[in-house]
């Protein structure tokens, strides 16, 4: 045995044949896990593998239809997230329960005890500690998504729980806050408490992960020390097979000029976002290119003026062209129909309508595809389109009549990714298209958007992992306080330079070189 | 003149309570995401059954206490049919406000045509004997300071304190709320019997002080207006209570240009009060970042726990 310490102790969560069935799918079928205090324990699993449903079962958000949990050797029933939380079970969510009219320090507040200004003055201290840092009087609505998973988890770590669980962590945080996050981590597990850990990054949970449990189609496959299992062996475990890899092949680069901002200066309505300062960018045709940057340095800003939800008329300086043209002053479905198409970062509310069927929410964008005749909707038509999409990129649901919001992350956002992709269009807005979304999806998604710059349209890519975008992309900008850095080629540069411009570090030689 | 000047602003106080004590409730109630319609009918309960109890055993302070607890209990029917039954609010509240009317009409009817002797002033001693300024403020009866409190109270309670985040988060994103451990059920359930008293005590001020008598059709569409005060006064409390003040003014000065004998319409004078408030309302609060922070999210939308 390798790892003497935390396994001495009796366990402090023991899950014993946990069962639990959804109408169209049994998310968890006989479900048994153990949990040892001062251990990180990983469950992997790719999206719909039941680890999200597993996870309410543990926090009492959900019941399980049999089987057994055993908090500290006792047999519990965990009815609801209170009792949970009073047993010292602690939850940072996939997608956030955060109160977004309400102050950072007034959100901890509803979930810690404590005056305002002591809780302030801690979450301050644990930000600095934790390299979490958030200012605590500011208005949750106008924190990037980022940075609302910094106060969820100072939420949770104010809270001391013997148990923490981490639901996809890491894929919202830039390369030096995943090193701070695992400190902390690591930290926090030497006090003896134990910490669940969601995650399909596979390189992740084995450097982190003392156990790692594989759950597949809701069963688990194995548990396996992830330390003396091969990234590649783990991936089998948990697809089933082997990972594809996104081939980039060396395909010319038309000169042809999509999309072109020059200039372009905006001070935000809003005085808690971001204003743009003098951006810079050009995406041609057959190119893909990446920003990089930590979310709320202006990537949102920037996206809602590029997709028409803000539009671009008087307000600021500088020019909006596609193909030569200016087109601020378009509402989205006329860009659309220029061929511009979006795929923005949330994929619930802004990219898909939660409680629309997947049909009515095709329909949404592709009206123009002949899903309209004479102003009648053509059923037909829209489901055939929903199903060819649902059939052409694996999405895993209950076929086109099933509820948006019912479907996994990735799963949701293959079909978002999908739905745009067949309306073939010229230049391909895409923002952090695979958060959330497992290996197996986003490298499916990866290559879809490698696949149409090949046959010459335009990618603009905006994510905060570095990976994908050294994988993809041609040339790279790095986004910071509103300001777009110089394109780069992404082969001439490395992922330390860009880590450090993320931060603002590499800014100043730049423009000294520049 | 100077007359007229206490005629309407004393005037204004009394005038503007019934409304304030129901829509002080119903902020209450739609900061935790529950619209509550029937506030009219809730308000018309309160009334009859103040004026009866009054009437029948000669004590306001027992008439307060009645309407308190029947129009309580009416929200209570009124909850349960939208927090357990997962009924549609506005179905709901519609059809419990109408429930609210027929059984003032039922309560009320053997009492039409009494008087009653309405509710003492306050003695404040020598500030009522000020000149103007203790006749507007200092001659009233106790529950119109008790409205007063109220504001206060509602105030500070939503802004300065741990329930009061609760119940803003609660009315946000009840999802959420319950998944850090709160009852949103039972949150909800409890704001809406506080707004369902309220309204209450407010149609009861009507019967017994501002009045004093009963007659059908006396609320006269003033829960209506608090519903809109509310959501016009953008959930927040000192603007409400400004809106209902407002209406008390506006509905004073119409009698005062009534009495002058000018040539408007009477119908257009009596609409005056509602539209005008209205308008007003409009016009201040227009600020789209203050709505975006203090309107509940959740408002109106059923809640129901996963299961």
């Amino acid at each position: 045995m390798t790892k003497q310490g935390p396994r001495n102790d009796p366990p402090i969560l023991e899950l014993r044949g946990i069962t639990k069935s959804y109408p169209t799918v049994l998310a968890n079928d006989s479900v048994d896990l153990e949990v040892f205090p001062g251990e990180i324990h990983a469950v992997l699993g790719e999206n719909g593998a039941g680890k999200s449903t597993l996870m309410k079962v543990i926090y009492g958000s959900t019941q399980p239809d049999s089987g057994e949990i055993l908090w500290q050797q006792e047999n519990r029933t965990i009815r609801s997230p209170a009792l949970a939380r009073s047993l010292g079970i602690g939850m940072v969510f996939q997608h956030f329960s955060l109160f977004e009219t309400l102050t950072v320090a007034q959100n901890i507040s509803l979930a810690v005890p404590g005056k305002l200004e002591d809780l302030s003055a801690r979450i301050v201290e644990i930000g600095h500690k934790f390299g979490l840092e958030v200012a605590p009087d500011t208005l949750v609505y106008s924190l990037s998504v980022g940075e609302r998973q910094r106060v969820e988890i100072i939420r949770c770590i104010l809270q001391n729980p013997k148990l923490l669980i981490l639901d996809e962590p890491t894929s919202v945080l830039p390369p030096q806050g995943i090193d701070q996050l695992f400190k902390t981590l690591r930290q926090l597990a030497d006090t003896g408490c134990a910490i669940i850990y969601i995650s399909h990054k596979l390189e992740e949970i084995r450097a982190l992960c003392d156990e790692a449990t594989i759950l597949r189609q809701g069963k688990v496959v194995g548990t396996v020390d992830p330390k003396d299992t091969s990234t590649s062996s783990l991936a089998r475990m948990m697809i089933g097979g082997e990972i594809p890899i996104s081939e980039k092949s060396n395909h010319k680069n038309e000169s042809k000029v999509l999309l072109k901002i020059d200039r372009l200066s905006l001070s935000s309505a809003d005085p808690y976002g971001v204003s743009l300062k003098d951006i810079c960018l050009q995406v041609n045709a057959g190119e893909v290119v990446g920003i990089a940057g930590v979310s709320g340095n202006g990537q949102s800003e920037l996206m809602q003026l590029i997709s028409g939800e803000q539009r671009f008329v008087t307000e600021g300086q500088g020019d909006l062209l596609f193909e030569g043209n200016p087109f601020g002053h378009l509402d989205p479905a006329e860009r659309r129909s220029l061929g511009l198409n979006f795929v923005p970062e949330e994929r619930l509310g802004r990219g898909a309508v939660p409680p629309m069927s997947l049909s009515d929410n095709t329909l949404l964008t592709g009206f123009s595809q002949g899903m309209v005749q004479r102003q009648l909707i053509v059923r037909k038509e829209v489901n055939a389109a929903a199903e060819k999409c649902i059939d052409a990129h694996d999405v895993r649901c209950g076929g086109f009549s099933a509820i948006a919001q019912s479907l996994s992350g990735g799963n949701l956002q293959k079909f978002i990714v999908g739905r745009e992709l067949s309306m073939t269009p010229k230049l391909f807005v895409v923002s952090q298209p695979t958060w959330g979304v497992d290996v197996g999806a986003a490298a499916n998604i990866r290559q879809q958007l490698l696949l149409l710059a090949e046959r010459g349209s335009g990618v603009l890519l905006v994510s905060e992992e570095l990976d994908e975008l050294f994988e993809i992309t041609d040339t790279l900008c790095v986004a910071y306080r509103g300001q777009l850095s110089k394109p780069m080629l992404t082969q001439e540069v490395d992922r330390l330079t860009i880590g450090r411009m993320m931060t603002g570090l590499g800014t100043t030689e730049e423009r000294a070189a520049s | 003149m100077t007359e007229t000047l206490i005629f309407i602003c004393a005037g204004t106080m009394a005038a503007a309570t019934p409304i304030l004590f129901a829509a002080m409730g119903e902020l209450v109630v739609e900061r935790t995401g529950v619209l509550n319609l029937s506030i009219e009918g809730m308000m018309a309960t309160g009334a009859a059954a103040a004026f009866a109890v009054a009437t029948v055993y000669e004590s306001s302070l027992l008439g307060f206490a009645v309407a308190t607890i029947s129009a309580g209990l009416l929200s209570v029917v009124f909850a349960t049919l939208t927090l357990i039954f997962l009924a549609n609010q506005v179905a709901a509240g519609l059809a419990v406000g109408i429930l609210g009317l027929g059984v003032s009409a039922l309560i009320g009817k053997k009492h039409e045509g009494f008087t009653i002797e309405p509710l003492k002033s306050v003695d404040w001693g020598f500030l009522s004997d000020i000149p103007v300024v203790g006749r507007i403020l200092f001659q009233h009866d106790f529950v119109l300071y008790a409205g007063i409190l109220l504001i206060a109270i509602v105030w500070f309670v939503l802004t300065r304190t741990k329930l009061g985040l609760i119940i803003k988060a609660v009315g946000e994103a009840p999802e959420a709320a319950h998944a850090i451990g709160y009852p949103v059920i039972l949150i909800r359930f409890l704001a809406v019997f506080f707004g369902g008293a309220m309204a209450g005590l407010g149609g009861a001020y009507l019967t017994l002080a501002y009045t004093p008598l009963w007659a059908e059709g006396l609320v006269a569409g003033r829960g209506w207006i608090a519903v809109a005060l509310v959501v016009f006064g953008s959930w927040r409390a000192h603007r409400v209570a400004l809106g209902a003040y407002l209406f008390g003014a506006i509905s004073l000065l119409e009698l005062s240009i009534q009495g002058l004998g000018l040539a408007i319409p009477s119908q257009v004078l009596s609409a005056a009060p509602y539209v005008m408030t209205i308008v007003i309302l409009v016009l201040i609060s227009r600020d789209a970042r203050q709505i975006r922070l203090n309107s509940p999210a959740s408002l109106g939308v059923t809640y129901r726990h996963q299961s």
